[in-house]
């Protein structure tokens, strides 16, 4: 029992991390109709940039927090502008090639930079450990439920009230009729950008916090089991995306502790296709109407 | 004898259309202002084939004008030319004054220009009430800062969009419909709501693609009421697509028929009736079968 609520809670955090990095794809993909398979890298990018703040520059934890948060908002919306704005009338297959590109890229850069030895990520957060009767949930697991729950109302907030965020479905159902509407298209993609990388530097917080370790190709797995948390919850939907990633997490916890670790990649992908077999868009991802 | 025999009845406005430079004519009212569209030798081509091709066309501010042509005239690309949907690849476009080559569409959105579209195209999952405030958009810049941190200036703004917009959907009906999702309305009220989306980004022309398409009569008819009621009201205005010839022949004052992708007539309504190469290009050359005069 004790077994059982402390994995639900360890799949709970890491379900939280794969749905701060889905939302991200399923932003994109609903508003530029592109995978941004470049997007797992940003969390690289990220973790590197709290690394070096906090070891290298000696600065303090909420700085090198803004830092990494600053550096991949800007790179996403960089990456945006040089490599996917000159696509946008090209064939989806296009940029698919060059958002694997674009990622290749990062990892080398990044190899270029750090090498290629992992380097561990400095403590960051002194949270004591929270004991409930014979449970004992982490602090940094604690935080990151936490600043995650923030972030998806906020998210959601941001999305369904505001003016930008209305801009932005519209843009997600019609490109065309909401330039005429006079939505700067360009402008509302790169605020997508903006926002699913910064959610992309957040998680990487979190990822280092509880993995330690980073080498260049650490953004890759959790970057295809985000996107495939995505795909699971819908692409395109962003409540899909914040139930796929924590449905993946839990789903892979529960599979190590009870199955077996080797085996738990091969269980998760293995649901994942279940359900795309009876629910090709994803559990809560909308049947798209043909136009005819 | 034409197709516009069971027309003869309906009596347009009676405007009376005077000459204009470059050989147009506008409503006589609306003379000595400058003219919200001014379409100068437009054309376009896809790969080698040209779908428009000399394309000229003078609105008057508070003109209603009709584009009229057998299908496939290129009457839809002459609206995405206008909205910068498509490039032009020749000629020059004046919207009220300013010439609109290499701005964006959304730019023209600011400029004066709105549009609705053969097939609707609503944002279906958003709420009606959310549609038009999209598209009072135009009216005032937020910045990034204000709608995250919902400072008292976004929530003034969102009062007064929400005001605006019960208004506009009040002006057509459609008050209690605001809370509705958009894609779950019945077809006209579709048709409606796309104008009201339009008319919310406060345009000074705005075209109107097939609006009367798959209307009963009643529905036409009420149709018709509205567009002179946007023009009077609003004091802008319309140009639409129509095959519906006895809405335009009752409504437009100026009529410019497509064929081919050419500017084949240009003029009132009485004109472009009893204009032989109008008759032509809907029915064909004698002898030949009328069918695609349908349309």
């Amino acid at each position: 029992m004790i077994q059982l609520v402390e994995t639900l809670i360890s799949g709970l955090t890491l379900g939280s991390i794969y749905a701060l990095i889905a939302l991200g794809y399923t932003m994109v993909y609903g508003i530029a109709k592109m995978l941004n398979f470049a997007h797992g890298d940003i969390i690289m990018i990220g973790a590197y940039a709290v690394i070096v703040s906090v070891a290298t520059l000696r600065l303090p934890a909420v700085v090198a927090i803004l830092i990494s948060v600053a550096v991949c908002t800007l790179l996403g919306v960089t990456i945006e502008f040089l490599a996917y704005r000159p696509l946008r009338q090209s064939p989806p297959l296009t940029v698919l090639i060059t958002a694997i590109g674009v990622s290749y890229l990062l990892q080398n850069v990044a190899l270029l930079i750090f090498g290629s030895e992992q380097k561990s990520t400095p403590r960051m957060f002194q949270i004591p450990d929270l004991k409930l009767g014979a449970v004992t949930i982490s602090g940094v697991a604690l935080l990151t439920l936490g600043v995650t729950a923030v972030i998806m109302i906020a998210l959601t907030l941001f999305i369904n009230k505001t003016r930008m965020g209305k801009a932005m479905r519209a843009v997600s159902e019609d490109k065309e009729a909401a330039e005429l509407m006079g939505i700067s298209v360009n402008k509302t993609i790169t605020v997508t950008f903006a926002i699913g990388s910064a959610l992309a530097a957040v998680a990487s917080i979190f990822f280092g916090a509880t993995y330690v370790y980073i080498k260049p190709t650490t953004g890759s797995m959790p970057g295809i089991k985000a996107f495939t948390a995505a795909v699971f919850g819908g692409i395109g939907s962003v409540p899909g995306a914040m139930l796929g990633g924590i449905l993946l997490g839990v789903l892979e916890q529960l599979s190590k502790t009870y199955i077996s670790t080797l085996w738990s990649d091969a269980i998760v992908f293995g649901v994942l296709v279940l359900v795309l077999v009876v629910k090709p868009s994803g559990l809560l991802g909308k049947t798209v109407r043909e136009k005819v | 004898m034409s197709v516009f025999d069971d027309v003869q009845n309906y009596k347009s406005e009676g405007s009376h259309l005077v000459p204009y430079p470059s050989g147009a004519v506008i409503p006589q009212r609306d003379l000595g202002k400058t003219p919200v569209l001014e379409a100068l030798h437009l054309g376009v081509d896809f790969g080698g084939l040209t779908a428009v091709d000399d394309f000229s066309l003078v609105v008057g501010r508070t003109e209603i004008a009709g584009l009229i042509g057998p299908n496939g005239a290129g009457k839809t690309t002459v609206f995405n030319l206008l909205t910068n949907i498509y490039q032009p690849t020749r000629g020059n476009i004046m919207l009220d004054g300013y010439s609109t080559a290499g701005k964006t569409t959304a730019q023209l959105s600011h400029m004066g220009i709105a549009r609705t579209f053969q097939n609707i195209r609503l944002f279906s999952n958003m709420s009606v009430l959310d549609n038009v405030k999209v598209g009072l958009h135009n009216n005032t810049p937020e910045s990034l800062l204000a709608a995250v941190t919902h400072t008292f200036g976004y929530r003034k703004w969102e009062r007064q969009a929400e005001s605006r917009a019960m208004d506009l959907l009040d002006f057509f009906g459609m008050a209690d419909l605001a809370g509705e999702a958009a894609g779950s309305l019945p077809y006209g009220a579709q048709r409606r709501l796309e104008i009201v989306r339009a008319l919310a980004t406060n345009p000074k022309l705005i075209l109107l693609d097939e609006p009367a398409a798959g209307m009963n009569p009643s529905e036409t008819a009420e149709l018709m009421v509205n567009i002179r009621r946007i023009r009077d009201t609003f004091q802008i205005a319309v140009m639409l697509i129509e095959h519906d010839m006895k809405l335009v022949m009752s409504i437009c004052e100026g009529i410019c028929v497509l064929d081919h992708g050419k500017v084949i007539a240009k003029g009132s309504p009485d004109e472009i009736k009893a204009n032989p190469r109008v008759i032509e290009a809907y029915l064909g050359k004698k002898k030949e079968d009328g069918d695609h005069a349908e349309g």
